[in-house]
């Protein structure tokens, strides 16, 4: 089998799509390049189906929460981590989301095993990704209030129950209603 | 985004209808109807691994869907992490997947000394990767004791876990905690082997190969144990990469691909090793995956002992990351001030994100660290492979028999904690 030379994914991506990068950076061997959310789909796409890049393993989608002084174009950041089984390297597509209602294109049409991914950022993040085929909160309780892993959430921690407290603590558990 | 909770009225079948309704569109309509069956699988049944919930919908003995329902295990590791300086996360890492422990230890740290520029000697590498190995091993015997003994096999259970006891005796022996070691640290090693460790694997490692001999004896050429797990559970190569499906069973639908071996991290270059593959992405491949994964493990470690210099450092003097051993605190001043900063402060980390991944023994493990320039880490996420195939069961196990299922959850070798986090 031949296995077509491989391209830089930063110059075939600005050539093929100029205006679906807004930058690159690289930090510890990392190369990150960040998109446009409008773009993501249409960059995944292409990184995944262009000859010389191959992306097609998904390894990972994370998601950062930059509260509280942000400065950086959003509060929120995606990062899709995709690897290249063919060549051998990685490679981090970011998004940047803002505070209110953040939300962006799914890339399950691309890699299904995004589905899981996904779903876990909307729990834990309160990101909405459109298109995805099932957003049901999937590590926390179907009826939770708000986003566990937004950095304004509390941590919380639980009061410990001797004999003396006890009821009190009952009283104030959130316990599941109805 | 969340489900509608049914409606609270006194009519009991008003609430099982609503339940009915959260279905809609992930059955079949002929569930809706009566036509197939909806049943539980779990949370508490002994064949999920753990705490897993699957909804399953039935015809007759066969599989239509297949609805996984995890976070029973959640603990928020990440986001405790969140609030610990960064050394002080390593215990937490921990007890995510409690098979493999220094696999989720060596993830955690790789990122932060990718994050800070960390260097690591190259004896605490081949170090790390003997306990690496230690810890595969140790993983993939207690997936093969509890795999057989979900499909029937009561011995080799007990076999398995003989074995997985020396094991545990070793990690005894290098961190105090059998199972728990939180023995990698960021910079190498917390400390050096003790003289008594390397003559026990030595030793454990001379007759390691004629005990799988023995498990093999059991169970590949076993009626049986080939009927029940040839054929069963087929995952094509191009599904599983899709789906983000990785490690052994990946290797078992015919793809080498092991990060060990494709993109080595922590020396592991350095090994002659193979890559065992199998051909048709069945349950019975995946375990002859991980049988010969064994005994490569052995190889490696064989390796990594000769290799292993008998003097040098087993963790980075790098003093503005890595405290100072206790000998030089009575003798130098400098010390005492790092030994403060680093357990007190702890040390800061720039605000840039690194992803890294290693191949732990269920698949790829990855890590993503984000720091915020201070003591603390804005955000760490794991992509755990055990996450990942839970997410692609409804995949593997359509259309086929309920028993089957038992095997395919087996296959995958799923553990919980490591799912949910």
């Amino acid at each position: 089998m031949i296995i077509p030379q491989a391209l830089d994914p930063v110059t075939a991506l600005k050539q093929a799509m100029p205006d679906a990068v807004e930058d690159v950076r690289e930090y510890g061997g990392d190369i990150t390049i960040v998109v446009k959310p409008d773009h993501l789909q249409a960059v995944s796409q292409y990184l995944r189906d262009t000859s010389g890049l191959v992306y097609n393993f998904l390894s990972d989608v994370s998601a950062v929460d930059y509260y509280p002084d942000y400065n950086r174009p959003g509060r929120f950041g995606v990062s899709y981590h995709i690897l290249s089984l063919l060549y051998k390297r990685r490679l981090r597509v970011k998004v940047y989301l803002p505070e209110e209602a953040p939300s962006v294109a799914t890339v399950t049409t691309i890699w299904p095993g995004a589905n899981w991914l996904e779903r876990e950022i909307a729990d834990m993040m309160g990101i909405d990704f459109v298109g995805h085929p099932d957003l049901r909160r999937l590590l926390m309780p179907d009826d939770w209030q708000g986003h566990p892993h937004r950095r304004d959430y509390p941590l919380g921690y639980e009061t410990v129950m001797f004999s003396f407290n006890a009821d009190e603590i009952m009283k104030h558990k959130p316990h599941a209603t109805d | 985004m969340a489900l509608q909770t049914a409606a609270n009225t006194n009519d009991p079948m008003a609430e099982w209808a609503g339940s009915l309704e959260q279905l809609k569109g992930l059955v079949t309509e002929r569930a809706l109807t009566g036509e197939t069956m909806l049943l539980n699988m779990g949370p508490h049944h002994p064949s999920t691994h753990g705490v897993l919930r699957l909804l399953l919908e039935l015809d007759g003995e066969e599989v239509i869907t297949c609805l996984p329902d995890i976070g029973f295990l959640h603990t928020g590791i990440e986001k405790n992490i969140e609030s610990k300086s960064y050394e002080k996360a390593v215990p937490l890492t921990d007890r995510m997947d409690y098979l493999a422990p220094m696999s989720n230890n060596t993830a955690y740290c790789l990122a932060v000394e990718k994050l800070v520029g960390l260097q690591v000697p190259e004896r605490a590498q081949i170090m790390r990767v003997i306990c690496l190995e230690m810890t595969r091993l140790n993983s993939h015997l207690v997936w093969l004791g509890t795999h057989a003994i979900d499909l029937g096999a009561m011995s080799v259970f007990l076999y398995c876990f003989r074995e997985r006891e020396e094991l545990l005796k070793m990690f005894e022996m290098l961190s105090g905690q059998r199972m728990m070691g939180s023995y990698m640290r960021p910079g190498g090693v917390w400390r050096d082997f003790p003289p008594e460790f390397l003559p026990m694997l030595e030793n454990f490692l001379g007759y390691f190969p004629s005990r799988v001999d023995d498990y093999e004896a059991l169970l590949t050429k076993n009626p049986i144990w080939m009927d029940r797990t040839q054929g069963v559970g087929v995952i094509e190569p191009e599904k599983a990469m899709a789906w983000g499906v990785s490690g052994p069973s990946l290797r078992g639908s015919g793809v080498a691909w092991d990060l060990r071996k494709s993109m080595p991290y922590s020396g592991y270059d350095m090994f002659d090793f193979n890559v065992p593959v199998g051909e048709h992405g069945d349950v019975y491949d995946r375990f002859m995956v991980r049988i010969r994964e064994m005994r490569e493990s052995v190889k490696i470690m064989q390796q990594a002992i000769k290799r292993l210099p008998a003097k040098g450092p087993f963790r980075s003097d790098n003093r503005k990351f890595v405290p100072p051993p206790r000998a030089e605190l009575g003798q130098s001043m400098e010390a005492v001030i790092h030994h403060f900063k680093l357990w007190t402060e702890g040390f800061a980390a720039p605000d840039e994100e690194v992803f890294v991944a290693i191949e732990s023994p269920r698949g790829e493990l990855g890590c993503y660290l984000h720091g915020t320039g201070g003591n603390k880490p804005r955000r760490v996420h794991f992509k755990t492979p055990s996450f990942m195939h839970i997410s692609s069961l409804p995949v593997m196990t359509h259309g086929h028999l309920i028993a089957d299922l038992v095997a395919i959850v087996g296959s995958v070798d799923v553990v919980l904690g490591d799912c949910d986090r």
